[in-house]
């Protein structure tokens, strides 16, 4: 096979997750709640993909289905063209070496109990290695992410919080994985150890050829990181694209918004999103974004809009795109009143 | 800003846990004046003391701390003053909005029923013509569909919803100090900007100041007058919030503003800090910044500096801030 023809490291196809809210009341019906809906991507080896959006929009939903930790309810999730959920026992063991995890939480993460050297070469006993054989190898793996050698013997409440997520990154890579979950990895973070992890997030994908997909809310953070961004609104993708076009020239007015908030140099007040994510159990009509859109229209409540190229790689799903992006669109206000 | 009265007057503040013989100073020589209706930033990063400069403020630090200074709210010292009387301007002058709206409200009473308990207690607190309805208390902190929260439990409102019913009850009664602890850490960006409107609107119809902790710095220039740096338990630099933004003097600021991602030629640039915060316990004899410090000279390593006026009511402590060199 050549390297054009290898399938992509991850591709998310129509992936959808509904949970069933249960009955309110003893004989009443269990109501389904989307969390994420035909959600499609690919992330090519040793490239990372950024999922935005605002909590409950749906991210975390798509980086637990990646982890196994949630099974979908419709599409399929390929890693290395193999149907993850279609997986016999030995290679959903060899998977789960494949893929690792560092969450936001430096200090939920670490077992307060075990000293550094444990931590770090846990999933190695995990899968099988011995302790004496896993613990010889922490020494290296402490090195590869900048903790000074003798952290080896300290236990995670010796550690800044920044070095604790270093544990966390050093954890992930014990395995040699090929797949690395980042969800929001340094949100918890102060601005300035911030800087530090991203560094270091970034030269161990160069070093190591790794894939990551990478979750947060900060778009400067994302864009440090990411060659592709997916915009996540109220489970589904609004926009997807390089990240250097979705996150300076977005077309999608949601990440307009989104956009223009976090540039932070307008004045507090010149640009708002108003409102809050609509109730996902009485989910607008139309577009999911209507209800907080200052260009929503009667359009908008009527149909669904798809996802169309805006330009090549790069698509948005919104029913006035171009007219938005041409300034030809007046600016009517929300659609408040739902369904 | 007015140069009258202040408000807030915090002198010689100093915080230690610990062993007396091997204390731990989470504020050091902390001097601090804020005016009526002032908006004042405090930036510092994780162990800066800035929440226990706070805390020390309404008095809500743990037994164990041990506090010299003094700390002056409109006219009485809140160090000295009995519990009683500080109770009493607990929530009615002085009021405080924590990072975490998720445990802040009781998940088993409704928002109207924790509202109302607050109300109760400040109109028994007398004077407080501003409380009004619940209603309208949310009503001010524009929450949608007020009359419906009120018989909703916590668990069934977004973070950001939480967060504003807390700013309602923390300014019901219209206090003269809000101190805001990292009010948006735990907020979306669209959802931040929305509650530090809220601020700004508070200190616009009821003159309260307001003093907001946080390590966004963009929240802090976009929102505060005036913007204190905290560096390991001690003020590093204090002044205007457009000056320090445009032209910080400590090599610290500096360094902070400069970590933050920005953009140039298409690439995002990031530019760490080198090195740790020092560990509170074993703080060097000079300067706490020297060890990581770019402009460091010997004399930084051994004597820690003194107040530098820089500017109109711009402070720094850096042996090298008057030099133009730092």
């Amino acid at each position: 096979m050549s390297a054009d023809a290898a399938p992509p490291m991850v591709e998310a196809i129509g992936l959808t997750k509904t949970f069933a809210i249960p009955a309110a009341t003893l004989f009443g019906r269990a109501r389904p709640v989307a969390a994420a809906v035909d959600v499609s991507f690919r992330i090519p080896r040793g490239r990372t993909f950024g999922l935005v959006g605002e909590s409950g929009s749906g991210k975390s939903t798509v980086a637990k289905l990646l982890l196994k930790l949630e099974a979908p309810s419709a599409g399929r999730l390929l890693v290395e063209g193999q149907d993850i959920f279609a997986q016999t026992p030995a290679e959903e063991l060899a998977y789960r070496r494949k893929v690792q995890a560092v969450f936001q939480d430096p200090y939920g993460a670490l077992s307060p109990r075990m000293r550094a050297d444990r931590i770090v070469t846990e999933p190695l006993r995990a899968h099988g290695m011995d302790r004496r054989e896993a613990e010889a190898r922490a020494p290296e793996l402490l090195r590869l992410v900048g903790l000074p050698p003798d952290s080896a013997r300290k236990y995670p409440h010796e550690f800044s919080g920044g070095q604790r997520q270093r544990l966390a990154i050093a954890r992930a890579l014990s395995v040699d994985p090929a797949l690395l979950v980042l969800d929001e990895p340094v949100s918890a973070l102060d601005v300035s150890v911030r800087a530090q992890v991203l560094t270091l997030l970034r030269e161990m994908q160069q070093r190591l050829d790794l894939t990551y997909l990478f979750i947060g809310h900060d778009l400067a953070v994302v864009r440090y990181l990411s060659d592709t961004v997916g915009v996540m609104y109220f489970g589904r993708l609004v926009e997807l694209g390089p990240a250097r076009r979705v996150l300076r020239r977005p077309a999608h007015p949601y990440t307009r918004r989104l956009v223009a908030l976090a540039a932070g140099d307008a004045p507090l007040g010149a640009v708002r999103l108003q409102g809050e994510l609509p109730n996902p159990l009485a989910p607008p009509s139309g577009c999911l974004f209507r209800t907080r859109c200052p260009y929503a229209d009667a359009t908008c409540a009527a149909r669904l809009p798809e996802m169309r190229l805006a330009e090549p790689d790069h698509l948005v799903a919104c029913h006035h795109h171009e007219a938005v992006a041409a300034g030809a669109k007046a600016e009517t206000g929300p659609m408040l009143q739902e369904a | 800003m007015p140069h009258g009265e202040p408000l807030l007057a915090i002198r010689g503040l100093n915080v230690e846990f610990g062993l007396p013989a091997r204390p731990v100073r989470a504020v050091a020589d902390a001097d601090l004046t804020l005016a009526p209706g002032e908006i004042l930033g405090i930036a510092g990063e994780s162990g800066s003391g800035k929440t226990t400069l706070c805390a020390a403020v309404m008095r809500t630090l743990p037994r164990t701390a041990r506090v010299s200074g003094r700390v002056e709210f409109a006219g009485k010292e809140l160090l000295s003053l009995p519990e009683r009387e500080m109770a009493r301007l607990r929530g009615r002058d002085l009021a405080m909005v924590l990072q975490n709206p998720m445990t802040s409200l009781d998940p088993l009473y409704t928002i109207g029923n924790q509202l109302e308990e607050v109300l109760r207690e400040r109109r028994r607190g007398g004077g407080a013509g501003r409380l009004g309805s619940a209603v309208e208390v949310l009503r001010r902190v524009h929450l949608t569909a007020p009359e419906l929260r009120l018989r909703q439990y916590p668990h069934q409102l977004s973070g950001g919803m939480r967060q504003r019913v807390l700013v309602g009850m923390a300014t019901a009664a219209a206090p003269r100090l809000l101190i805001a602890d990292e009010p948006t850490t735990a907020l979306d960006a669209s959802i931040q900007d929305e509650i530090l409107i809220l601020f700004r609107e508070l200190r616009e119809s009821a003159g309260t100041a307001v003093v907001i902790v946080t390590h966004d710095l963009s929240a802090i220039r976009r929102l505060s007058d005036r913007v204190v740096i905290m560096y390991a338990g001690r003020i590093v630099e204090e002044g205007p919030t457009v000056e320090v933004f445009r032209a910080p003097r400590h090599p610290y600021t500096q360094a902070l503003l400069a970590s933050l991602p920005r953009i140039e030629e298409e690439e995002v640039v990031l530019q760490p800090i080198p090195g740790q915060v020092p560990d509170l316990a074993r703080l060097p004899p000079g300067c706490a910044f020297a060890a990581r410090c770019p402009a460091a000279i010997p004399l930084c390593r051994e004597e820690r500096p003194r107040e530098r006026t820089v500017g109109e009511r711009h402070r720094v402590f850096c042996w090298r801030a008057g030099e133009g060199a730092a």
